[in-house]
């Protein structure tokens, strides 16, 4: 294997490892993405089909995105606590490798999240019943996920130098993620009522993806340098 | 203090930088080719010339050379002959002590892994708790962990910033026997305290303000006479 992906499997491993022993960032993730999805169910539950239908999508990328942001908001500031992103940035490789790394770090974490929030979110919101198609949804999901956190994991670093980190990570990256909410929410719905408009989302996303993927890794070693 | 006999590898000339109206560092020239301890009180500028030298941080403007590498053009190359040790240690609390070094061997495309784990682990007296989360270690553990991590790819030179800070006594001494082993390297070592900063190396200069205001061979000069000049040299410029 070429000795950058190495460089990037070994991030994702030490991720990975510290994330099941320590359990930050997915318990946060998780209790907050719930207990949105279970606030929501309470306010809307008394609904008709009809009604729920169109506020679904809203309540489930919302829950995503609010509890996205929590996990990233972690992700850097667990590297900045010994110096640890220093000792990964002394090492001899490309800095872009510690964003790739984390970004696939953060999307696994990310999508376990998603997995069983999606769960309580088919029960309560009768979800498996009105999505027309799970494989478009699964779909949207990896698309918009992965713009979220190929976004979210270059502002997580930025905010990470800075004394009001915890407040600056969502004033950076709500305005940003704009697109990929309405783009996923968009697509979530054009599947419920089967519209015709889910390819053109998708295509606007696919398109949000390559770019800011891009941006973000070739403008990281600029983002991270003291 | 020792006599090391190796060619010259930090090269510094005319090394600035600038955060806004506030220079960190004015015209550093400096040449290390043996142990060389940098003196100067918080806020002279000595972090900054070692980021700056294992490439974290880029001056405003000069040079500086690692055996021969230009660290501003060739950073990637830079830092694999270079091993830094700072008060922060670089380690993961969620890991156990042989997991840390794992991580940042495959990071340094360490060859014989395991073997060469086993082996700076042993040298830091560590190899009973390889096993166990860095959590759960001191913090003089955790430091001397940390110098094995910083010379897992045998680097040619060692970056040492503020190394003893937060280390008792024992700790603090037994830093300084792990350094004391390796002779051959050459080391740039930055600290505000006289007596341990002068106890093992050849060489020594102040930095004040961001200028190098004092350089002297170690065998010249005893601790007296450094505390007096070291006083006499921040006084002048407060």
């Amino acid at each position: 294997m070429n000795e950058y992906l190495k460089k990037v499997q070994s991030i994702v491993w030490k991720d990975i490892i510290i994330e099941l022993r320590m359990k930050e960032m997915l318990n946060t993730m998780l209790i907050f993405s719930i207990l949105v999805i279970l606030i929501s169910s309470f306010a809307f539950g008394t609904f008709n089909q009809e009604m729920t239908q169109s506020i679904a999508p809203g309540v489930l990328w919302i829950a995503f995105t609010f509890a996205g942001m929590l996990g990233l908001g972690r992700s850097f500031i667990s590297e900045k606590d010994r110096g640890c992103l220093q000792g990964m940035m002394l090492a001899p490789t490309d800095w872009s490798a510690i964003y790739i790394g984390k970004t696939i770090a953060n999307l696994i974490f990310m999508s376990i999240m998603e997995i069983l929030t999606l769960i309580v979110f088919v029960v309560l919101f009768n979800f498996g019943q009105i999505i027309t198609s799970p494989l478009k949804f699964v779909l949207i999901t990896i698309v918009g996920t992965f713009g979220f956190v190929s976004v979210g994991t270059l502002l997580s670093a930025v905010s990470v130098n800075t004394k009001t980190r915890e407040m600056l990570l969502p004033v950076l990256l709500f305005p940003v993620i704009v697109p990929i909410i309405i783009g996923a929410v968009e697509a979530t719905l054009s599947i419920i009522t089967a519209n015709g408009q889910f390819w053109g989302w998708v295509r606007i996303l696919v398109a949000y993806d390559i770019i800011f993927f891009t941006v973000s890794a070739l403008s990281f070693n600029y983002v991270i340098e003291g | 203090m020792k006599n090391r006999r190796k060619p010259k590898i930090i090269e510094i000339k005319g090394l600035s930088k600038n955060f806004g109206l506030t220079t960190a560092l004015n015209q550093v020239n400096l040449k290390v080719d043996n142990f060389l301890t940098l003196f100067g009180p918080n806020g002279a500028g000595k972090t900054t010339l070692i980021r700056i030298l294992s490439t974290l941080m880029k001056p405003s403007s000069g040079e500086a050379k690692i055996n021969n590498i230009d660290v501003l053009n060739n950073p990637v190359r830079a830092r694999s002959q270079i091993g830094v040790i700072s008060h922060e240690t670089h380690l993961y609390d969620g890991l156990k002590a042989e997991e840390n070094l794992k991580f940042y061997g495959k990071l340094y495309n360490v060859k014989n892994l395991d073997k060469r784990i086993n082996s700076l682990i042993k040298k830091v007296g560590l190899e009973h708790r390889e096993k166990d989360r860095v959590a759960d270690f001191s913090r003089g553990m955790r430091q001397r962990l940390s110098i094995s991590r910083a010379l897992l790819h045998d680097p040619l030179v060692l970056l040492l910033d503020e190394p003893y800070t937060g280390l008792d006594q024992h700790a603090a001494e037994t830093l300084e026997q792990i350094l004391d082993k390796f002779e051959d390297r050459t080391i740039l070592q930055t600290t505000h305290n006289l007596e341990r900063g002068l106890k093992l190396c050849c060489q020594v200069a102040i930095l004040v303000d961001g200028e190098i205001v004092y350089k002297a061979n170690a065998e010249e000069i005893g601790f007296e006479e450094l505390k007096q000049i070291y006083n006499q040299k921040v006084q002048q410029n407060e």
